[in-house]
């Protein structure tokens, strides 16, 4: 009987992980975009996540643009329709403040203007957040489906083991992986993906191949904000969230990014999925509150064993 | 104490004296108890940033995670009061110790990471410390009251007291931060910050002196945290470990001007009372609109003064005077080192190393004897660098050995290497870029471990033996690629080595150039340094060296004197191709 209880809970983890997991990993592929092509450590990430979850809001409950979607399909449309709202607001917002502070403006600077950065980019997250305060309101909301209620069971597998999958979740993860695969193949096949990369391993010799580096930047910025969104909205189907909620998942999302590497799109992915699955293992062994302290005690755990990430490299010549 | 620096920080000392006592008076006149608090805080956060200014503004290792040490300083404070009636001086105390000793349990194992990957693993500490004291239950402590002895509990009715104590501390730690700026210790963080290979080749050891600034910085942080625990009377995880706390050292150090000890002042001193003030007057009004305007503050001055505020102000109304003159020092006439001709000083035997399937290096055995110079040449990608890197500890060898006067260099780290008398140029110059030229070359004195005034002597003297006598107080960002060159050499020299390994000193220059960098050279084998020199100049090398190495393909192809090796059949096929020999001999 114990035994059936223990399989229970470690398959719902399994399956619970790699579902949550991989909506993680699309999120961190936003940030890994933003980090790996414009190495900017750029804080507002999770205020890009909330915009997404209050896009994906109010196209779906709030707003009802489109609830002639239906409470089934709607939320995760209402998800993909965001990324193009924040694109453009990551774009705008590279435009005229982000690009003041870095890129080609202050490469081979001392720091390479990391300290700038670091302040534009905290004073965005407040005043995105306190300016979605104003907005918003602090009252959590939801996008409300009743896939979020319904599973799909599995088994019983052994004995009376049984798994659930939770429908909101299931739908999300494979939309996520539909976009990190759409998005992989966009950088690996497409122009626009080779100018991207280009810009990011070397951007002076890009500027010197004809490559509009500042115009890549914009557009990674804007990319990586809305494939955030994206996630975000996913995400909205089962949480409910304020405007502070970018705040708990900042963090994840540069835990993952750099245990996957930095620089790594597919790193960033696994990253994210590594964390999803930490998160929901530690919860069979750990009380609720310790959950979020085992991603960080893991995440110092691999970092330091392998300072380079899981799948980047690091060189430097003498 | 850096020689010279006497009048400067004099200088800074006594405007220091001068803001506090103003400040002080400044508290007296106040009277709304609100705006008395805010007085208090300012110095805490003002001593907190000028800790995170120690570690991520001098030595450039940016942590985003300092409120690890200044909660912690807190939380001792008032577990200390609640279980052991413990009074918050001695409690500020221990959390101080308890600071310095938690550097070094999270420095040890994080040192190992660089840049990025360093900062945000900073970030992790604090919010796993966070969510493990809510699981033990410390949501909120505050700290009882024990009105029979207020002295020893630091709790005075009169609130100015508050302040007048978080200025003394915060006088302490700007006196810190100053002796540290103005010393070995502040010039070893500013060179690593620049370049750390550089330093690391210039006899630095980056790890330990990182870590002393982590130690220092952890210590002072949770002097902060725990007096602020202290005037705030209770503490909260969110309040003392949370993220927007190490935002603050970052913002109010960034805000005010980074690496210099009146950013975290100037940075503190505006952003805590606006910030208070618009939590006060519009907090209540419209919720959110005080972070609003906070941020688009930030912003706002970020884009306009991207270095902070003190460097903006500084470089428009108080321009330093451009070249300092070099110091005057009397120099001795010091006699050449004895040459002892024909005894090797570096024999290197069956060195190997390999990039997975690359054999970069394969089985190199040569030696150089004393006063002599060895010339080492190839085509790219023959090993010729990697050679260096492996000889001076930047890389590993996979197998043979190398000795330096009889000692294994082999497994030993860079700076090691340095101090065994090795000094080592790059072939792309590496240098410290903010620093001036005099101080560049200080570095490689200091390195080499010399006292205050002989590593400024010596540095004088390898300028002089340079010729950049002239150019010793301009920044070296500005210099001509020559002088550059000829700026690593001193550098290099200031530590007095037995053996040079110069890495294509004259790449890039045109040939009047090279001649006066050849020149400088022969001088410094008249004065009996050894010399290793990887070049391609033909020209320049059949001039200078005594000797050849030729490596091709990690190999030793032949060795031998210039004349008998440019003959030498495989040599020039290496070169220039089967076919150009071929021709010849047709």
């Amino acid at each position: 009987m114990d035994l059936e209880i223990l399989i229970e809970n470690v398959l719902n983890a399994v399956t619970a992980g790699v579902t949550i997991g991989c909506i993680y990993g699309l999120m961190c592929i936003g940030l890994g975009l933003i980090f790996g092509i414009m190495r900017i450590v750029n804080f507002a990430q999770g205020e890009l996540l909330m915009l997404g979850m209050f896009a994906s809001f109010y196209l779906v409950s709030g707003g009802k643009v489109l609830s002639f979607l239906g409470p089934y399909w709607g939320p995760f449309i209402g998800a993909l329709c965001a990324a193009p709202l924040v694109f453009a607001g990551g774009a705008l917002l590279h435009k005229f403040l982000i690009s003041r502070v870095s890129g080609l403006r202050t490469a081979g600077s001392l720091d390479e203007g990391h300290f700038g950065q670091l302040i534009v980019t905290l004073g965005i997250s407040l005043i995105l957040q306190n300016g979605g305060q104003i907005v918003f309101g602090s009252t959590p909301v939801a996008v409300r489906t009743p896939l979020s209620a319904e599973a799909f069971l599995i088994g019983p597998v052994y004995g009376a083991a049984t798994v659930f999958l939770n429908k909101a979740k299931l739908i999300a993860f494979f939309v996520a992986i539909l976009v990190a695969i759409v998005l992989y193949m966009t950088l690996e096949y497409t122009r626009l993906g080779k100018a991207l990369r280009a810009s990011a391993d070397n951007p002076t010799a890009a500027t010197y191949m004809g490559i509009e580096v500042d115009t890549a930047y914009r557009i990674a910025f804007g990319l990586g904000a809305a494939i955030t969104a994206i996630a975000g909205g996913l995400m909205a189907t089962y949480i409910s969230f304020g405007p502070f909620v970018g705040f708990d998942y900042v963090i994840i999302m540069y835990s993952g990014v750099v245990l996957g590497g930095m620089g790594s799109i597919l790193g960033a992915f696994w990253g994210g999925l590594t964390v999803g699955f930490v998160q929901q293992f530690s919860a069979l062994i750990l009380p609720p509150q310790l959950q979020n302290a085992a991603i960080f005690v893991v995440f110092l755990m691999i970092v330091l064993l392998r300072p380079q990430g899981l799948f980047g490299r690091s060189a430097e010549r003498a | 104490m850096k020689q010279g620096t006497g009048p400067e920080l004099r200088r800074n000392l006594a405007a220091f004296a001068i803001v506090s006592v103003v400040y002080l008076g400044i508290s007296l006149l106040v009277t709304n108890s609100y705006y008395q608090l805010i007085l208090a805080l300012v110095p805490v956060w003002a001593l907190f940033g000028v800790s995170w200014n120690i570690l991520s503004g001098y030595g450039g290792q940016l942590s985003f995670g300092h409120a690890s040490f200044f909660g912690i300083g807190a939380y001792t404070v008032t577990l200390a009061v609640v279980y052991w009636s413990l009074s918050p001086w001695l409690g500020i105390v221990l959390g101080m110790i308890l600071g310095g000793v938690a550097a070094i349990l999270i420095g040890l194992p994080t040192f190992r990471l660089r840049g990025h990957y360093f900062a945000l693993s900073m970030l992790a500490y604090p919010l796993a410390i966070l969510y493990v004291l809510q699981y033990l239950g410390f949501q909120e402590v505050s700290l009882p009251m024990h009105r029979d002895r207020p002295l020893v509990f630091m709790e005075f009715s009169e609130p100015r007291i508050y302040t007048a104590i978080a200025v003394g501390l915060l006088v302490a730690g700007v006196v810190v931060s100053l002796i540290i700026e103005n010393s070995r210790f502040g010039l070893a963080l500013l060179a690593i910050r620049q370049n750390e290979l550089a330093a690391e080749a210039a006899g630095i050891n980056a790890r330990l002196w990182k870590m002393r600034s982590l130690v220092v910085s952890g210590m002072m942080a949770a002097v902060a945290g725990g007096f602020y625990a202290r005037v705030l009377v209770v503490v909260t995880p969110d309040s003392v470990f949370g993220m927007l706390v190490s935002a603050q050292a970052v913002v109010v150090t960034l805000f005010g001007g980074v690496a210099s000890v009146w950013g975290p002042l100037i940075g503190a001193a505006i952003l805590v009372p606006l910030a208070e003030t618009l939590q006060a007057e519009l907090g209540g009004y419209l919720p959110g609109i005080q972070g609003v305007v906070y941020g688009i503050a930030i912003v706002a001055i970020m884009l306009l003064s991207p270095d902070g505020l003190f460097w903006t102000i500084r470089d428009r109304w108080f321009k330093p005077k451009a070249a300092a003159p070099i110091p005057d020092v009397a120099l001795m006439a010091t006699a050449p080192r004895a040459v002892r001709a024909g005894v090797p000083l570096l024999v290197v035997e069956n060195l190997s190393r390999a990039f997975g399937g690359l054999k970069a290096v394969s089985g190199v055995s040569f030696s150089v004897t004393e006063g002599e110079i060895l010339g080492i040449i190839g085509p790219n990608g023959a090993g010729k660098t990697t050679l260096f890197n492996v000889l001076n500890g930047v890389l590993s060898a996979d197998e043979g050995s190398a000795q330096l006067a009889g000692q294994q260099m082999l497994g030993k780290k860079t700076f090691e290497v340095c101090r065994m008398g090795v000094g080592r140029t790059f072939q792309v110059v590496r240098s410290f870029p903010r620093l001036p030229v005099l101080d560049n070359v200080i570095v490689g004195a200091y390195g080499a471990g010399l006292t205050d005034h002989d590593a400024l002597v010596s540095a004088v003297r390898a300028l002089h033996q340079v010729g950049l006598q002239d150019q010793s107080g301009v920044a070296a960002g500005q210099l001509t690629n020559k002088q550059l060159r000829l700026m690593e050499l001193a550098r290099a020299l200031a530590g007095n080595p037995r053996l040079l390994l110069l890495d294509e000193t004259l790449a890039g220059l045109g040939r009047k150039e090279c001649d006066s960098v050849l020149d400088v050279l022969a001088q410094l084998r008249e004065r009996g340094t050894t010399i290793c020199i990887i070049e391609h100049t033909m020209h320049a090398m059949m001039r200078l060296a005594d000797r050849f190495v030729v490596l091709d393909h990690g190999r030793v192809l032949a060795a031998g004197l210039p004349r008998v090796v440019v003959e030498d059949p495989a040599v020039i096929e290496a070169y220039l191709g089967k076919k150009w020999l071929a021709r010849q001999h047709a």
